[in-house]
């Protein structure tokens, strides 16, 4: 144990400045030092949990207005006043057959005979909620379907590295209070999750003494941006030297001497640097996103950075946080787990949970012609249905579409059946799952809405199939 | 509609009835004494059956984010033991962490009809009670885990009165729909965060300076001043470690009398004797909790073979990650509340350590003397999977099968236990007692484990099969409230279960300091903490709120 653990600043619980009780501190913080001071009483009736990336932030204002509309008032950032604004845009809310609008029961006849005739269908996108999902893998067993989410070209980055060997991870309000170290790998974090810096910082004090200005941020990769809390370092590299980067530094990490002065383009010193630093954290934390490692076998990276944080954790604390979770992908994926036991790229085809990383990758499926419907659920953006190359040089190919998806979703002209869904949090209540994948957030409905929900659209479905 | 079971032979501990022929009436899924239009009833002749309540596992961990994170870690075990879809049942998987669907029809398949996740994080609990909504059949139910969480360390360390930490329980468990506290290595998941290894009972946590004692202290009483059921579940510090029977010992002196349940007992009952300085403590614990009455044990039996360890202990499962096998682990820090560790393990029987694990469990079974305060469990996954009870259950009512079994382990290991001179065999009212009075009494489930009028009609038939492993693993017929769900083995109908819980008395201004502490510190608000009714039912379970005790102010 380092000396500094044993600092009586440090180390004793501070009951005279900022614990809740005792006879010097009432109620009622200093709350003007926090940014965005939310007010429990009034945020418990306005404040709502946005569904638009994986942080789920809590405490989102928004304002509905006459025309069905939602605005985000207060505290929303870009990606949470898009997802807002674009709910808002009126649309047709009807289904419709091969272009042409349908009861709710024709459309979920439709596709239900899509699904009957299907040797081998693929339900993908899982862009949805758990009660979504809950659906999705029913109605996958019944009609002996393969389950695969959007994001899981990303999420295989994580989870072929996760199989192999584990990992050390925390959550985000134990980096709020603890991290005085971070390393943040490959990404800025902020184009993906915009308020990850502003969740993470403690303005006004942490449980342990911490302050925001003691921190130190590392970025390896992405330019740090503005609100880094703490000293921040950038050491600048191409993603695609990051599996040589981070190989140099979980063997330094290690205490392995290098003869190499360079590690891609970046100096080895510089590399002594970080691994000073992160050997000397109380409580570091390795922070990466799995969308922004772009690069080919990018899992062996994931593998490296869990192999450092192993050897840091011999001596101190160092975990890991991958960012992840946006378009649902965290939920999706727990649901299937907890249901059936597999996660995603499982078939369900030869009537039991039958599970394969390669054969069952979505993209695969497609660009092989091996599926003959795609039935695609993008419930909180329009994620766009794959349409890969023909392996021949022809036109994509894409199989009879059922598509679940915003009313003005941008393929909804060439779905053989199209349902325009509900959106959680904003039509309906829901849950969803969190980056760091312990906090499972209620959603609750914004605005009063007869759009159908992906789970009811999905029952119904499963409801009309014969075969089975 | 009216059901009589007609001529079984009813083992029904909780009134003392030991085989006694009888006829059972059920009516719209509660037992009825007999009616006076018992003629009409249908009948279902189940004479020469035994016929007992369904069984209640007391600690298996069967939902929540450790055990998802245990599924996601091993499909080579999943795969190895799926089940297919069919006209009633969907597909799913697992042996060790099986899936939610698999898991719910599976106990029901073996007569139980009710299952406790004995280790929910109050910040998972929404998760949780999700995948609980998703086990069909059986019934569910959850204990908050407490002792880590830095609301609970921050007041025993400014000396809060203990009214105010009592409140702070109640709190937890309300929102959370709780029936039981748990701690698990009471400071230590916290010391981890502070890079502190070990922490004994009376050892200091280095920020907090309070010591697992306290934390005992302060939450056997506010379980007990609550009238909560059951005493503080605990899950002690020292895990695993050679020569914690002394610790466990302590444990039990630090509940000062109260109510207290020391789970998975096994991992906690070891001692330093002999050339590998690794010996039994069974002897010692048994003798511990038969001179205190305050004292419970669920055993946490290992069974050989392939499993998964998943403990909030992360403190202890990082210590033991090199051990595992396959060898992986996650270790993870949780929110400033608790954490988890899960690491594979397998045990094997010609290994010294793992075969003395065995045959410790079964001599604290077989030395323990009152069936009501021990309990039938394998800490699932930890100490093996519950479709194993079965196969436990022979071992403690089949003495020479038990010898053969003790013949074929670690000749060193046998040589230094004393199972083989243990004469004792529990009876099949003992097995009841443990697997379903017992379980009920302690958690308060007053219309649960036994079969008098009013009870719900949770019913077991067996064929009394002198092979009591196949005897437990195929009933004959199984009713969950009052419905067959499972008839020869196989499943005749799916239901949904409850969720039961306690919902002590409390002075709900604490919730004011909790919204300051979550939005100080916290990353959601105290008020998104609270899970409804209304949730719950969402996630997929009914309620059922039991009785506390009179409280203790």
């Amino acid at each position: 144990m380092r000396d500094g653990m044993l600092r009586p600043d440090f180390a004793r619980p501070d009951t005279t400045s900022d614990a809740p009780w005792g006879p010097t501190v009432g109620r009622g913080y200093n709350r003007c030092m926090l940014p965005n001071p939310k007010q429990p009483s009034a945020a418990a009736a306005t404040s709502h949990t946005c569904p638009f990336c994986g942080l789920l932030c809590d405490d989102v204002v928004v304002a509905p207005s006459g025309s069905g509309a939602v605005n985000v008032s207060e505290r929303g950032c870009e990606l949470s006043r898009a997802g807002f604004a674009r709910q808002s845009a009126p649309g047709r809310d009807a289904p419709r057959v091969n272009g042409s609008e349908a009861s709710f029961q024709q459309a979920v006849s439709a596709a239900a005979r899509i699904l009957d005739r299907a040797v081998q269908p693929l339900i993908g996108g899982l862009a949805t909620d758990v009660a979504g999902m809950r659906a999705a893998v029913e109605l996958a067993d019944r009609c002996g379907a393969v389950l695969d989410h959007a994001n899981s070209p990303a999420k295989f980055r994580n989870l072929l590295a996760f199989q192999d060997r584990g990992g050390i991870t925390t959550t985000l309000a134990e980096v709020r209070n603890r991290a005085d170290v971070l390393v943040i790998v490959g990404t800025d974090a902020v184009s993906r999750f915009p308020r990850f810096f502003e969740r993470i910082a403690a303005p006004g004090g942490t449980l342990f003494g911490l302050k925001d200005s003691e921190r130190r941020s590392i970025f390896v990769g992405s330019k740090p941006p503005p609100d880094a809390p703490g000293r921040s370092d950038w050491i600048p590299c191409d993603r695609a030297e990051l599996p040589d980067v981070l190989g140099a530094l979980a063997a330094l990490a290690a205490g392995v001497r290098l003869d190499a002065t360079q590690a891609g383009s970046v100096p080895i010193a510089r590399l002594h640097e970080v691994s000073d630093a992160m050997r000397s954290a109380r409580y570091g934390v390795l922070v990466w996103a799995a969308a922004d490692l772009d690069f080919p076998h990018a899992e062996l990276t994931v593998h490296a950075m869990q192999h450092m944080l192993a050897t840091l954790s011999r001596t101190t604390r160092f975990s890991g946080l991958p960012l992840g979770g946006n378009e649902a992908d965290l939920t999706a994926d727990a649901v299937l787990l907890w249901q059936v036991g597999f996660p995603f790229r499982t078939s369900f085809a030869s009537g039991r949970a039958d599970y394969d990383p390669y054969l069952f990758d979505a993209r695969r499926l497609l660009a092989r012609h091996e599926v003959d419907a795609l039935l695609w659920i993008s419930t909180l953006s329009d994620v766009p249905v794959p349409a890969p190359a023909d392996a021949s040089g022809g036109p994509p190919l894409i199989p009879p579409l059922i598509l679940l998806a915003g009313p003005n979703a941008a393929q909804s002209e060439r779905a053989a059946v199209f349902f325009p869904v509900a959106t959680p949090g904003i039509d309906h209540a829901g849950h969803l799952v969190r980056t760091d994948k312990v906090l499972t957030l209620r959603l609750t409905a914004t605005r009063p809405s007869e759009r159908a929900s992906c789970a009811r659209i999905l029952r119904a479905i499963c409801e009309e199939l014969h075969g089975c | 509609m009216l059901m009589r079971l007609a001529g079984g032979r009813i083992i029904d501990p909780a009134h003392g009835v030991d085989g006694q022929v009888r006829d059972l009436y059920v009516r719209d899924g509660r037992i009825i004494d007999a009616p006076e239009d018992a003629a009409t009833a249908q009948s279902i002749d189940v004479s020469g059956r035994i016929v007992m309540a369904g069984a209640i596992d007391l600690h298996t961990h069967i939902g929540g984010g450790k055990v998802n994170l245990a599924r996601l870690l091993l499909p080579e075990d999943h795969r190895r033991s799926r089940d297919p879809r069919s006209e009633l049942t969907r597909s799913s998987c697992g042996h060790a962490a099986p899936g939610t669907l698999s898991t719910g029809y599976h106990y029901a398949q073996m007569g139980y009809t009710a299952c406790f996740e004995p280790a929910m994080l109050p910040i998972n609990a929404r998760q949780t009670h999700l995948e609980l909504g998703d086990t069909p059949i059986v019934d569910k139910g959850c204990y908050a885990m407490l002792g880590n969480d830095d609301f609970f360390l921050r007041m025993l360390a400014g000396k809060q009165p203990q009214s105010r930490i009592n409140d702070y329980v109640a709190w937890v468990m309300d929102c959370t729909q709780s029936i039981a506290i748990k701690v698990v290595n009471p400071g230590g998941i916290s010391a981890f965060k502070f890079n502190q290894r070990r922490l004994d009972v009376d050892e200091l946590h280095t920020h907090y300076r309070v010591t697992p004692r306290q934390v005992l202290q302060a939450l056997t009483r506010a379980v007990h001043e609550l009238g909560v059921p059951h005493g503080l579940h605990v899950h002690g510090c020292n895990l695993g470690v050679p020569g914690n029977v002394d610790t466990t010992l302590a444990t039990m002196d630090a509940a000062e009398g109260l109510p207290i349940h020391l789970t998975h007992i096994q991992f906690h009952s070891y001692g330093t004797e002999g050339d590998r300085k690794f010996s039994s403590g069974a002897a010692r614990i048994a003798e511990a909790i038969n001179a205190r009455s305050n004292v419970s044990a669920d055993v946490g039996q290992i069974m050989f073979g392939q499993t998964v360890t998943a403990s909030g202990d992360n403190m202890m499962q990082y210590r033991n990650a090199d051990l595992g096998s396959p060898r992986k682990a996650v270790i993870m820090d949780i929110e400033c509340d608790a954490g988890c560790g899960v690491v594979p393990f397998r045990y094997r029987d010609q290994s010294f350590v793992n075969a003395l694990q065995w045959a410790i469990g079964l001599e604290i079974f077989l030395s323990v003397h009152d069936p009501w305060r021990i309990f039938l469990t394998t800490d699932h996954p930890n100490g093996a999977p519950f479709t194993t009870y079965p196969h436990l259950i022979r071992l403690l009512t089949d003495r020479p099968f038990r010898n053969d079994m003790f013949e074929k382990i670690n000749p060193d290991a046998r040589a230094a236990s004393i199972l083989g001179s243990l004469q004792r065999e529990y009876s099949l009212y003992e097995i009841a007692i443990m697997t379903r009075a017992g379980p009920a009494r302690t958690l308060g489930l007053s219309d649960r484990g036994h079969l008098a009028a009013g009870a719900a009609a949770d019913i077991v038939v067996y064929r009394d099969d002198a092979d009591r492993e196949r005897m437990f693993t195929t009933p004959e017929y199984v009713f969950k409230d009052g419905e067959l769900v499972v008839r020869d083995g196989k499943l005749v109908k799916i239901t949904a279960g409850n969720v039961h819980t306690v919902k002590p008395e409390y002075d709900r201004s604490i919730q004011t300091d909790l919204e300051d502490y979550f939005e100080r510190y916290q990353t959601t608000s105290a008020v998104g903490f609270r899970i409804s009714r209304d949730e719950l039912c969402e996630c997929g379970s009914g309620l059922i709120v039991h009785d506390c005790r009179k409280a203790v102010r």
